[in-house]
Formats: C-alpha cells, structure tokens, sequence
C-alpha cells in the first residue's frame, strides 16, 4: 500500500487518536507543572503507577471509571510526594523528578508481585469499549477516527479544553501561569506560591497517572513491565514541542502519533521489510529529539521552570 | 514555612538529619515487608547475610558495585557542574559495544596491550555518545536530561539490532548475543582463585582519578565553578559551554568504563540485559555519596550490597526483591532533603 494511501484511511486515523490518548494525559499533566514552575521527572513512574492501579482496581471489582479515579488519586500521591520535596523544600527537580520516578516504578512492580504471586502471565480485564457517537461518527474519515474511540479518549479531549478553559479564562489560571513567571510578584499579591505550585504539581500528577491508565485499561486490558517505555520523557519533549500550549501540546501528541501510527503500518509494507524492525521502534524517540531541536529557538519556557522560591529571600 | 540558613551547623545538624533518612528508609522496608507478610526483622537480616554474610556474598557484592562504581562517578561527575547525564545506559552499552567489536578478535594482541586499547577505545565511545546531547545543550539549548534519556531507549534498540544482525554469535544457539571475546580481551582476576575481576581495581583507580581531577585541576575548579552559578563563572571568564562538553566527555567516558568492565571482566559478550539499569542506579549511588568520588565506592558497595542481598532474600521468603529498588529510591529522596537540612532550618511563619 502506497504511503500517501495510507494517510487517507480511517484506520490509520483511528490509530493515530488511539496512540495519542495517553501522551495527551500525561503532556497535559506535565504542562500544568511545568506552567506552574516545576519540571516534574516523575511523569514516567507515575504513569507506570498509574497504568498498574487502574488496572488492578478494575480487576478487584472496581467499575472502570471508579479504576480511572483510583489510578488519578494514586498519581496525585506521587505528586504530592514531589511536591513536597520540590516546592516547600526546594530540592532539585531533576534528583526528585528522578527519584519519584523509581519510587513509583518500584513501588508498582512490588505491589504487583504481592497482588500476583504466581501468574505467569497478567490477568484481562474488561477494558473500556469504543463509543460510537451519533451522527458524529457517521462523518466520513473524520467519524471513524474521532468518534468512534472509546470514552476514556474523549475525556482526554475534554480534559485539554477544561483545562485551557481554566489556565487562560480563569482567576487560578491566571495565577498558575503567574507563580511560574514570577512567583514574587505572586507572593506580593497575598497568595500562597507555595499552595498553587504543589497544588498543580498534584493535579498534574493526576492527569500523568491516567495517561498510563488508558494504557491497561482502554488500549490493551492488561498490565505489563515496561509498558510505559519511555512514554513519559516523550511527553516532556511533547510539552516543549506545544510551547506549554494545551492546544498546541494537544496537535503535538496526535502528529506525533500519526508518525508512530504511521510507521507501524510502513513496517508492514514491502518497502519496510528492507530495514530492521528496530529503525522503526526508535523513530519516536528521534522525532521527539528532533521537536526539541526544531523548537529551542522559538519556545517560551515558563521564566521561573526550575527556579524555587523561597519567601523572605530576595 | 520558609528556609534559614544555618551559619554554622553543628555537629548534630550536620549528622542527624542522614542518620534519620537512612532509618526511615530502614523503617519503610520494614512495613513493606510486614505488608507482604514477612518478618520485617528477618528480611532486613535475611539482606545483610545476603550481602555480606558469607565469602561467596562478599564477593558478589564487590562484582555488582563495579559497574555501579563507574556510573556512580559518571553521574557524580556531570551533576557536579549541573550537568544532567541520565544517558549512562547507553554510554554503558556503547562501551560494551566497543569491547564486543574490538575484543572478538579484531586486534589480534597480547593481553597487556589488547586491554588497555579497549579501555580507551571504550572511554571513548562513551564520551562520543554523550557528545550528541552535550553539544544540543550548549549550540541549540535543549535540556540534556530529555535528550539524555531518550538517547537510552534509541541506543538499546541500536545494540539490539546489530545482536541480531551483523553482530549475532553464529554459535549462540539463536540469542541474540556476541561472540565471546577472546582470552586475551578478558580482565584477570584480582586474586587468583576469587571471582573477583580487575574491573573492581580500574573502578577505583577510576574513583581516585576523579578525585584529583575535582580536587588538583583547573578543570575540576572549573567544573564546580559552572555547577554552583553557571553566570558567574561566566563573568569570571569561564568558558562555560567549553567546560560542560569536558564534563560530558569525562561523564560519558566513565560510564562506559562499566560497559567494559561487564563485558571483559564479568560476562564475556554483549547481551541485551547486561545492564539491569546500572545507568539510572548510578545516579542513586552519586547522590548518596554527595557527589563525592570516593564517596561514590562507598555508595556503591552499599548500593550494590541491598540488591545483592534482596536477591538472595527475595529467594528465602515471599517478599519480592524489589524491596531493594524502593529502599534505594526512598534513601535517595529523603537523602537529598536531609542535606538540605543540614544546612538550613524549616522556620514558620
């Protein structure tokens, strides 16, 4: 199949949105931190948390959206745990980022080796369905690829809007974007830095945890190791590439997953077989190391990302 | 709350706070353990006989700290001049890579000569890798430790694809593993009768080099220069970008150097799971040896202690062996807030 066909079909749309699902939780998640002045490393462990929490709590009886609330409070622990270390603390993003990231990783593989002693293989669950929208998803091309996924996809699509909504139409948008400009001029108008930061560390961590339940509960119904792969550092170059825009971040992931959607399908062409599978496997990691290239000159980084503040000191 | 500095702390601020982290790593892994329903007394026992309890323990916990020595002072060099190399996974398998071209039989010398040769053609591999995210840094300014830490999963796909094509051993039964180097590519052993390899002997002349680096050099001054305020040092004349891609070089370097060691003192040929994250355990080790290179043999012998002995525990009871990883990585949190603490005080306002 020619490449240019492919583009024109509503599977490989279908895809595209479906690969996409995840990394627009979590590059979400990620933007609310890095917009409120902290570069959250943990993203990657916190989605390995949250794929497995979901995914357990679906297991033990829990309904799937109960699963995808268990997997959020689960991930907003992780960012309560950064939080504290980086915002009142002042530690460095990098060595805590890093650190929640093996914290949650391991803490997840414990758990699951205590939650399954013996399987050799992870149970299913009954994961989320696809939804056909009415009348929607009758529109060709676009109806297939948009409206027919499952409802865990559109609440990412309502996630970006809401949160847009509330970072550029609202009081606390407003000051979520000020601490990670200038925190001190934050400080002077009475408000806590201190509250606002942990507070979008912790709501950040939130959306990461559901980018990794989407994972094991929508696109596969089961739970592996290594079943984030890197996901989460992808998304913070995805945050780079939106230049920490809800909406750009949003065009950012699903061009991104039309590349690894697409590459998926060339692997299967006559073309693909002449190179090894795993020139196809790096293509995302390259692309995301190309964004960053592409984009340094032009992106707004927050002013104060990465910059503690520290009441009293001036 | 806001922070005060402490002009000068006392000897109890300076100790206490370490000594409190460490123990509520210790108590954590003992409710954990308690949660799976173990002894938590007899885990923590069960890790340190596991360890250090017998000569066979001992011996693997020296082979396990070797790698973790190398990364640990890859780590510890770089972050000293906040220069963030989370690669040291691929610079490790660069430097596997390197050992794995050069020690099959291509140079066809004797072992005094053969091994020095690779030790550098290793060096520098490792520092060629880490060139990429360095010069990004410094010419285009994109964040090393996403560049970094992509490079990992790129560079492992890279080594996985030539272990199954040009580099596969026609001999290794379909895995996708090297041909094994020859005998005059393999590190002796320190002791003869003891499995412990040379590789343990490089990782600390390795410590003890970067010691006087940090310590007797411009370029160690320079480095710390750049770590603690990279305009100042601007304004003193500094060449910074100059000094972060050395840093990266020697970083990139020393991380390979564990790549080397596994495969000419440990292994014998390249495999995909030669490393089990001895990069990303690196940077726990710098950190709890405050960034210290002799500090870092030290961590590492801790480090690699807790993983030696939560195997062999893990193997006597139900408890799953990544108690270790938790305790590593609740240590390395509460590690860093305690140094904090050591230096200033929590004041409420």
């Amino acid at each position: 199949m020619d490449i240019l066909e492919i583009l024109f079909t509503a599977s490989f749309w279908a895809a595209a949105i479906r690969i996409a699902t995840p990394l627009i939780f979590a590059t979400l998640g990620e933007l609310i931190c890095e917009r409120a002045g902290v570069l959250n490393l943990g993203i990657e462990g916190i989605m390995v948390a949250g794929a497995f929490a979901g995914w357990m709590a679906v297991y033990s009886g829990t309904g799937l959206w109960a699963g995808v609330c268990v997997a959020m409070l689960v991930g907003m622990l992780f960012g309560l745990v950064h939080s504290i270390l980086t915002v009142p603390f002042g530690l460095s993003q990098h060595v805590v980022g890093l650190g929640v990231t093996l914290l949650a990783t391991s803490s997840t593989y414990y758990a699951y080796r205590l939650a399954l002693p013996e399987v050799t293989s992870p149970p299913k669950i009954i994961a989320f369905q696809p939804y056909e929208i009415p009348a929607l998803s009758d529109i060709p091309l676009l109806g297939p690829a948009l409206f027919s996924q499952t409802p865990f996809t559109y609440l990412a699509f309502v996630s970006v809007a809401v949160v847009a909504v509330v970072l550029y139409r609202t009081p606390l948008g407003l000051a979520v974007r000020a601490v990670g400009e200038s925190p001190a001029a934050v400080a002077a108008q009475g408000l806590s830095v201190t509250a606002i930061r942990m507070g979008a560390v912790i709501v950040g961590s939130g959306f990461m945890a559901m980018g990794g339940a989407f994972l094991t509960m929508s696109a596969f119904d089961s739970f592996f190791f290594e079943m984030v792969n890197g996901r989460g550092w992808i998304c913070i170059a995805l945050v780079v590439f939106g230049s920490w825009r809800p909406g750009k971040a949003l065009l950012g992931a699903i061009l991104f997953a039309a590349f690894d959607a697409l590459q998926i399908r060339v692997q299967q062409t006559s073309f693909g077989a002449v190179f090894p599978y795993q020139v196809f496997l790096m293509m995302p990691y390259v692309l995301s190391i190309l964004a960053l290239v592409a984009m340094s000159r032009r992106a707004q980084v927050p002013a104060a990302l990465m910059v503690p503040f520290n009441k009293g000191e001036r | 709350m806001r922070l005060e500095p402490v002009p000068n702390p006392t000897i109890v601020r300076r100790v206490l706070p370490l000594v409190l982290a460490l123990g509520t790593t210790v108590v954590i892994a003992s409710l954990l353990a308690a949660v799976a329903g173990a002894n938590p007394f007899s885990v923590l026992g069960l890790i340190i006989k596991g360890a250090i309890g017998s000569k066979f323990a001992l011996l693997e916990t020296l082979n396990r700290a070797t790698p973790l020595i190398f990364t640990g002072l890859a780590a510890a060099v770089a972050f000293r001049a906040k220069f963030w190399n989370i690669g040291a996974e691929a610079q490790l398998y660069a430097g596997a890579l390197m050992t794995a071209l050069l020690g099959t039989g291509l140079l066809p010398l004797p072992s005094l000569a053969l091994l020095p040769v690779l030790a550098l053609a290793t060096i520098l591999a490792g520092a060629v890798i880490l060139l990429v995210p360095a010069l990004l840094k410094t010419r285009f300014g994109v964040d090393e430790v996403v560049t970094t830490l992509l490079f990992n999963f790129i560079f492992l796909l890279f080594i996985s694809m030539l272990l199954e094509g040009p580099l596969k051993d026609p001999m290794g039964m379909g895995w996708p593993k090297s041909a094994r180097v020859i005998p005059e590519a393999r590190l002796p052993r320190m002791v003869e009768g003891l499995r412990l390899h040379w590789g343990f002997g490089l990782a600390i002349l390795s410590a003890g080099a970067v010691w006087v680096i940090q310590t007797r050099s411009t370029l160690g001054y320079e480095m710390r220069a750049v770590g603690l305020n990279r305009e100042a040092a601007a304004f003193a004349g500094i060449p910074v970008n100059t000094v972060l891609v050395k840093t990266a070089l020697l970083s990139g370097g020393l991380a390979a150097l564990a790549g080397f060691s596994e495969v000419a003192g440990l292994k014998g040929s390249l495999t995909l799971d030669l490393s089990p994250g001895f990069g990303y355990t690196g940077i726990i080790v710098a950190m709890l040896a405050l960034l210290n290179p002799i500090g870092v043999i030290v961590a590492a012998l801790f480090v690699a202690g807790v993983f030696v002995g939560a195997d062999s525990m893990s193997r006597a009871s139900d408890v799953p062996t990544y108690l270790a990883d938790i305790m590593l990585a609740t240590a390395l949190l509460l590690v860093v807030l305690a140094i904090l603490l050591t230096r200033f005080r929590v004041v409420r306002d």
